[in-house]
């Protein structure tokens, strides 16, 4: 059951989504959004494409890893946490926000973000890894 | 609003065993689902209600200048939500393969007496 | 810092060996690696509690009502050791126990996932926190139960995951109540102001709702009859690792939640928790007498023995609580020794069917004699542990006034030692079956051999040496009976 519409709006809306998933990450910190919201729009981009091309052409996709998207997401969450640790001997999981650049321009870096990125990742990875191979048991 | 909202989670509450009491897999998991909401929803209105009040702080400001609602139960509902998001996922394979296994989705299927 | 270890090695393990699914060989090493590291973990929490008592920490610097705090004591600790040395030998069993499907399925990232749970709800001073543990640890406890996807696993998988979740959701449920009544989530804190107004009424109905989540976790007499279906399925390895972590656990947080919130109402408890306990004790046992499947036989004295140790709740004595950690302690290693040993019953005979075995005393008497030890264990012969745990039970019983439920366990202790004689006359005295064919050729995994014979060992080391242990369990319980330790450790560091 393969439409031509649903083809050509996957290869376009892909890319979407996943800047979309991007910049929902991003801006979770002070508003609404997040790793795990972000993680689900990315991985709806990936089953979206998988729904309308078929499992043999997404799984050719190079951003279609989803155990290595676990484990990554899940060392990075990991990871996270030792920062404050190292450099002041705070309790795991304590936030180490630095700064860059000044202005309008100013971006604001920290742990925490870094904590969401594997989150975002993880989400992605475990859904993408979920519905695919419910798709390839029943399909 | 409180009141309606306490009925509202006993019904989802019930229609949830309901659910559950039944011989169908498939409504087994759909109870499972609407128990999960029941409980999101007790998590809610237990905090406490605001009207109109969202549970942000205006932008560079520290401490909020107004009342605002309290966040931690939405945050605890959407750990809440997370996690039955995994366990839905596990339920939803489990009635694969036991669709699978036994050809139905009746639980009666599964009884088996001790001496085999 | 040494607090969060145990709950950031496992979970490190679980992305190792995620990222290395592809070797087989090398993941059950690290796995095993990752196990013993937790291991010394929380060897190094005990000293520290030794050395002050109390430790804890706060998890993001935030500080104590607000932020998330974990915290060690002694019953924390103990459990936390006994956690981290079973598993560790169950781990080294279930090399040569468990088929490579399964291996292959990732048993080992799903015992480092169960691993990060257990550890995660006995150090959490957060009961928010605590219901995050315990879903990781149900989530992992159902994919290992149902891995394999036999009909039997099935069956036990439904059953286990309905009432389990069930459980949670009461347990979220009763969290709710207890924010919307004192506007916080932190043990020690929802302690001090239980300790200022006492138990009211929306407050003793969610610690209802509490006591039920965890009875069903514990199997305790209206909510177990998940277990005797579910335990059973999977290999026998898994049984063993979450007989003696995840029950455990269940009965671990009763201890915990009792200490510290519901004893202020003690004369409308104690009389549930005695009827409780003296039921559980007596079905189970009555239960494992009919059965005839060495592997069911275990799981109901599992269920007979979560009673014994909610009696000493009951009691809320510093004998009594201290005799059910003791107990809890002891269940975990003869419990998992005398699994490791059906397990290699099954390796000979290829069955768990007691009528399907016999003459394992001529065959392989060292398998017999590991199969002794926790016999004896279990049914509380001296000088095992199980006679000590039971007699400081016992012995609370008597000092606290309650005969019924002490004489029940005396008299359930005779019908334990009735099972396990069960399972030594048929499959151990009795000549092998005329219809049985023997199987020669059948060899037992000497891996499987080694780790048995270790926890045989060191669940007979437990017993020998009460001298020293019963010092550290007296002052474990000495610690729950005041909740004022608990209380100033993370309030008023």
């Amino acid at each position: 059951m393969k439409s031509q519409i649903i083809q050509i709006a996957a290869t376009y809306l892909m890319p979407f989504l996943l800047v979309l998933s991007l910049v929902v990450f991003y801006r979770g910190h002070n508003e609404p959004g997040g790793g795990f919201i972000g993680g689900l729009i990315g991985g709806s981009a990936i089953i979206l494409y998988a729904g309308a091309y078929g499992l043999e052409i997404t799984k050719k996709l190079w951003i279609n890893r989803p155990t290595a998207l676990i484990w990554i997401g899940l060392a990075m969450a990991l990871l996270s946490g030792f920062f404050a640790y190292l450099t002041h001997g705070s309790p795991f999981m304590t936030a180490v926000w630095v700064q860059i650049g000044s202005g309008p321009f100013a971006l604001k870096v920290g742990t925490p973000l870094l904590f969401d990125l594997g989150v975002y990742l993880t989400v992605m990875g475990m859904l993408v890894k979920v519905v695919l191979t419910v798709m390839e048991e029943v399909l | 609003m409180t009141t309606l909202l306490a009925i509202l989670i006993g019904f989802l509450f019930s229609v949830s065993i309901y659910l559950l009491l039944r011989r169908s897999i498939v409504k087994l998991v759909l109870g499972l689902l609407f128990l999960s909401y029941a409980t999101s929803l007790l998590l809610f209105v237990t905090g406490g209600l605001t009207v109109g009040k969202p549970a942000f702080v205006e932008s560079q400001t520290q401490i909020a200048s107004k009342v605002v609602s309290d966040p931690l139960p939405q945050a605890l509902i959407l750990t809440a939500i997370v996690i039955g998001f995994g366990v839905a996922a596990f339920a939803m394979v489990l009635i694969y393969r036991f669709h699978r296994e036994t050809g139905t989705i009746d639980m009666d299927e599964l009884s088996e007496t001790n001496q085999k | 810092m040494i607090l969060f270890l145990p709950i950031i090695i496992p979970l490190f393990f679980v992305a190792l060996l995620i990222m290395m699914r592809k070797n087989l060989r090398l993941q059950k090493w690290l796995s095993a690696i990752g196990v013993l590291l937790q291991l010394f973990a929380a060897v190094t929490i005990f000293t520290e509690v030794r050395a002050s008592g109390t430790i804890f920490s706060q998890a993001g610097n935030w500080p104590a009502p607000f932020g998330i705090s974990f915290f060690a004591d002694y019953t924390s600790a103990i459990v936390l050791i006994a956690v981290s040395f079973v598993a560790l030998w169950i781990h080294i069993f279930s090399f040569g126990a468990i088929d490579r499907t399964r291996q292959k399925f990732g048993l080992f990232v799903l015992f480092q996932g169960l691993l990060t749970g257990i550890n995660g709800a006995l150090l959490t001073a957060d009961i928010f926190n605590l219901y995050v543990w315990f879903e990781v640890m149900l989530i992992s406890s159902f994919v290992l139960i149902s891995l394999g996807a036999t009909k039997s696993q099935l069956r036990g998988a439904v059953k286990y995951v309905v009432m389990n979740l069930f459980g949670s959701a009461l347990f979220v449920s009763a969290i709710g109540i207890v924010y919307g009544q004192l506007g916080t989530l932190n043990m020690a804190d929802i302690a001090l102001k239980i300790n200022q107004q006492g138990l009211n009424l929306p407050l003793n109905s969610a610690m209802m709702l509490f006591f039920i989540a965890f009875g069903i976790k514990a199997a305790v007499f209206p909510f177990y009859f998940w277990l005797p279906s579910s335990y059973p399925a999977p290999p026998v390895a898994v049984t063993a690792f979450l007989s003696a972590t995840l029950t455990k656990v269940g009965v671990y947080v009763l201890i915990r939640f009792y200490s510290l919130f519901a004893f202020h109402q003690a004369e409308f408890w104690q009389p549930i928790i005695y009827g409780i306990a003296a039921i559980t004790m007596v079905s189970g046992v009555i239960m494992a007498a009919s059965a005839y499947d060495i592997r069911k036989i275990l799981s109901f004295h599992i269920i007979s023995q979560i009673g014994y140790m909610i009696m000493g709740l009951g009691i809320f004595s510093v004998f009594g609580l201290a005799g059910a950690l003791y107990f809890l302690v002891h269940n975990m290693l003869s419990k998992t020794t005398a699994f490791m040993s059906a397990g290699l019953m099954q390796q000979k005979y290829g069955t768990f069917d007691l009528k399907k075995m016999g003459n394992l005393y001529r065959l392989h008497p060292y398998v017999a004699f590991l199969f002794l030890i926790p016999a004896l264990s279990l049914a509380g012969i001296p000088p095992t542990s199980g006679f000590f745990g039971k007699f400081l039970l016992i012995y609370a019983g008597f000092s606290a006034g309650a005969w019924i439920v002490t004489i029940s366990a005396l008299v359930v202790s005779i019908f334990t030692l009735f099972s396990m004689v069960k399972i030594w006359n048929e499959a151990i005295w009795k000549p092998l079956p005329e219809d049985v064919p023997v199987h020669d050729e059948k060899r037992m995994n000497r891996t499987s051999v080694f780790a048995s014979s270790v926890m045989a060992f060191s669940s007979l080391l437990f017993g020998f040496a009460i001298t020293w242990f019963f010092d550290v369990f007296i002052r474990a319980g000495e610690q729950l009976v005041n909740n004022q330790h608990y209380i100033n450790a993370i309030l008023n560091p």
